[in-house]
């Protein structure tokens, strides 16, 4: 981002007195900045000085920082609850679920973008129009499908009815199309076939889309609340987000160092991610928003 | 993609070969899509004609006793008036303060993009640990809120556990998950202003409120007008919070009709009754995504 040079550039600064009321605007920025970084920065400072706090401390007078540290409360939420299979179950579920849609993204984003099918106008917008169903209001007929298929408490019961994917086949297509067409054209001109140039030149070439697509439902299936709550009703089959849910319940206000210890373990892997990943997640996001 | 198809010759079994491979590569995407998202729709509105209470074998047909039964309760109106106060301050909480923080962090501060960072890292994180933090912030002796309202002298309210309190609580923490999604997309849409309209107002004498006014507002309405949508059907769909917060209580001053589905699925087992209300949620969305889908499809037409 080599925009401050942009702004500074552009900005004619005509006097001193000009200048210093510059100067006066610009410390009010970081002002506000650091407001707002520290209203949202704040809660999070504070679970994570209270996994770090003994039980007299956070039962005691306020403080800013662990008086007595402690790694005791780690142990304690990782033996309250069995958070070992709960990670199973969230990495099972996640890369699962993200497998298939990217998966189905990149088959079903293929087909419509090059494939010849009669009204194919027509299989875009059944798939885009389920764009407008949320999950969230299917989740009683879903339920009552699941059971009847004996998938309660299974992997496939928490992966599959939330696979198939409208969003990420519609920024894939797009995407695809946009591909320079002279490249694709070679390659079946040379006698590859679809899936050839599928594999070895559309994958390959629209790489930054398909991560893009990628990372975005891997955040949406770890962090996935409703539909894992409904599914499973055994301690083995909870998700993540479930146990950490659990936790509170059984352990909250008597042991809040303990919960906000495994209110970690779910943080810490996704904030590693993000840091190495956010320029992705923020530009797919935008891309959405701005250019369609 | 006309020129690929003229191209390479069509003969009768490729073309047979290339609409099996279409069914081949788009059949499983759609046949999940007819299970899971298409068959709800209809089992919805079936079963909000029917008395059920998932166990027994018999569904008695009832017309429309659901429908009546529903929309003459009082509960259901507080429930709609609940998430119509929840959609209306969260996403114009969201709205504006993302407008001023996307301002903010458009200027050429040092930092700004770590604070951009910061501010978006709510968004990333599991709505429900969110709620499970939260909920130690909000503890009315041991709580972050209480230590700060400590040190100007003042008592923390029971957020959680009085109705006075409980929605303004889901209504702060929704907001402060997902106030960076905002900010991203103005951030986005502040970019997509041509500097040239800047450059010709400065030149015409323009002052900043002015440049803001008739530069910055009119180019940012698009982004405003899709973020405002996408909150309120995100806020129709908000569930994680309001479960683990404050499971829709005290009493039910936190349930929003999604909520409401929940519990008359899972909680008191009132398959006619979850039927309506499903139907009802998904008409006032369909609305809501159709205006959206027609600003969408504008927005590709002119890409």
């Amino acid at each position: 981002m080599a925009l401050s040079d942009e702004l500074v550039l552009t900005q004619p600064v005509e006097n001193a007195a000009a200048r210093r009321r510059g100067r006066r605007w610009r410390a009010a920025g970081y002002l506000a900045m650091l407001l707002a970084v520290l209203v949202i920065g704040l809660p999070v400072y504070w679970t994570l000085i209270a996994a770090f706090k003994t039980s007299a401390e956070i039962y005691g007078p306020p403080t800013w920082f662990p008086q007595t540290p402690t790694l005791a409360n780690f142990p304690a939420a990782w033996n309250a609850a069995p958070f070992g299979r709960f990670y199973l179950n969230s990495f099972i579920t996640t890369l699962g679920g993200m497998g298939l849609e990217v998966f189905f993204a990149v088959t079903s984003a293929y087909a419509l973008a090059f494939l010849r099918f009669p009204r194919k106008d027509l299989v875009f917008l059944l798939l885009l129009a389920a764009l407008m169903v949320p999950v969230e209001i299917t989740i009683v007929p879903n339920y009552l499908t699941i059971a009847r298929l004996g998938w309660i408490n299974t992997y496939a019961g928490i992966i599959i009815p939330g696979a198939a994917i409208a969003y990420g086949t519609f920024l894939l297509r797009q995407a695809f199309l946009a591909l320079p067409y002279e490249v694709i054209e070679a390659a079946r001109v040379d006698g590859a076939g679809h899936i050839r140039t599928l594999v070895s030149i559309v994958i390959p070439m629209a790489q930054p889309a398909i991560v893009t697509m990628a990372l975005l439902s891997l955040v949406a299936k770890w962090n996935d609340f409703l539909w894992p709550l409904i599914v499973t009703n055994t301690e083995n089959m909870r998700t993540l987000p479930i146990g950490i849910y659990w936790l509170r319940n059984s352990e909250g206000t008597i042991n809040w160092g303990v919960v906000m210890a495994g209110s970690l373990f779910l943080i810490i892997p996704v904030m590693i991610v993000f840091l190495f990943v956010q320029r992705y997640i923020v530009e797919g996001i935008a891309t959405g928003a701005v250019k369609g | 993609m006309a020129s690929l198809q003229q191209r390479i010759r069509s003969t009768p079994a490729r073309r047979w070969g290339e609409w099996l491979l279409f069914v081949a590569l788009i059949g499983p995407n759609l046949l999940l899509f007819g299970i899971f998202t298409y068959w709800p729709l209809i089992y919805n509105g079936y079963l909000s004609f029917v008395r059920w209470n998932f166990l027994r074998p018999v569904k008695p047909f009832v017309w429309f006793d659901n429908y009546l039964n529903v929309f003459s309760s009082r509960l259901f109106w507080e429930i709609v008036l609940n998430t119509l106060v929840f959609t209306v301050w969260s996403v114009g909480l969201t709205l504006v303060l993302g407008l001023a923080l996307a301002l903010l962090i458009n200027q050429p501060l040092r930092y700004r993009n770590a604070a951009r960072a910061t501010l978006f890292s709510p968004v990333v994180m599991s709505g429900a640990v969110v709620a499970v933090v939260w909920s130690y912030i909000f503890d009315p002796r041991y709580g972050l809120i209480d230590q700060l309202l400590g040190l100007v002298g003042l008592n923390s309210p029971d957020w959680l556990g009085t109705t006075e309190w409980a929605m303004p609580a889901v209504i702060m923490v929704y907001v402060w998950k997902n106030l960076g999604y905002a900010v991203v997309i103005y951030l986005a849409g502040l970019q997509g202003i041509p500097r040239e309209l800047y450059d010709a107002a400065l030149v015409d004498g323009a002052g900043p409120w002015a440049r803001f006014r008739h530069v910055t507002l009119p180019g940012l309405s698009p982004v405003a007008f899709f973020l405002s949508v996408t909150s309120v059907l995100a806020t129709f769909q908000a569930f994680d919070i309001i479960k683990v917060l404050t499971d829709g209580g005290p009493v039910t001053a936190t349930t929003t009709l999604i909520f409401y589905l929940y519990e008359l699925g899972f909680v008191t087992y009132d398959a006619g009754k979850a039927g309506v209300v499903a139907v009802v949620l998904f008409l006032i969305m369909l609305v809501l995504t159709l205006i959206q889908v027609r600003y969408l499809e504008r927005r590709v037409s002119y890409g």
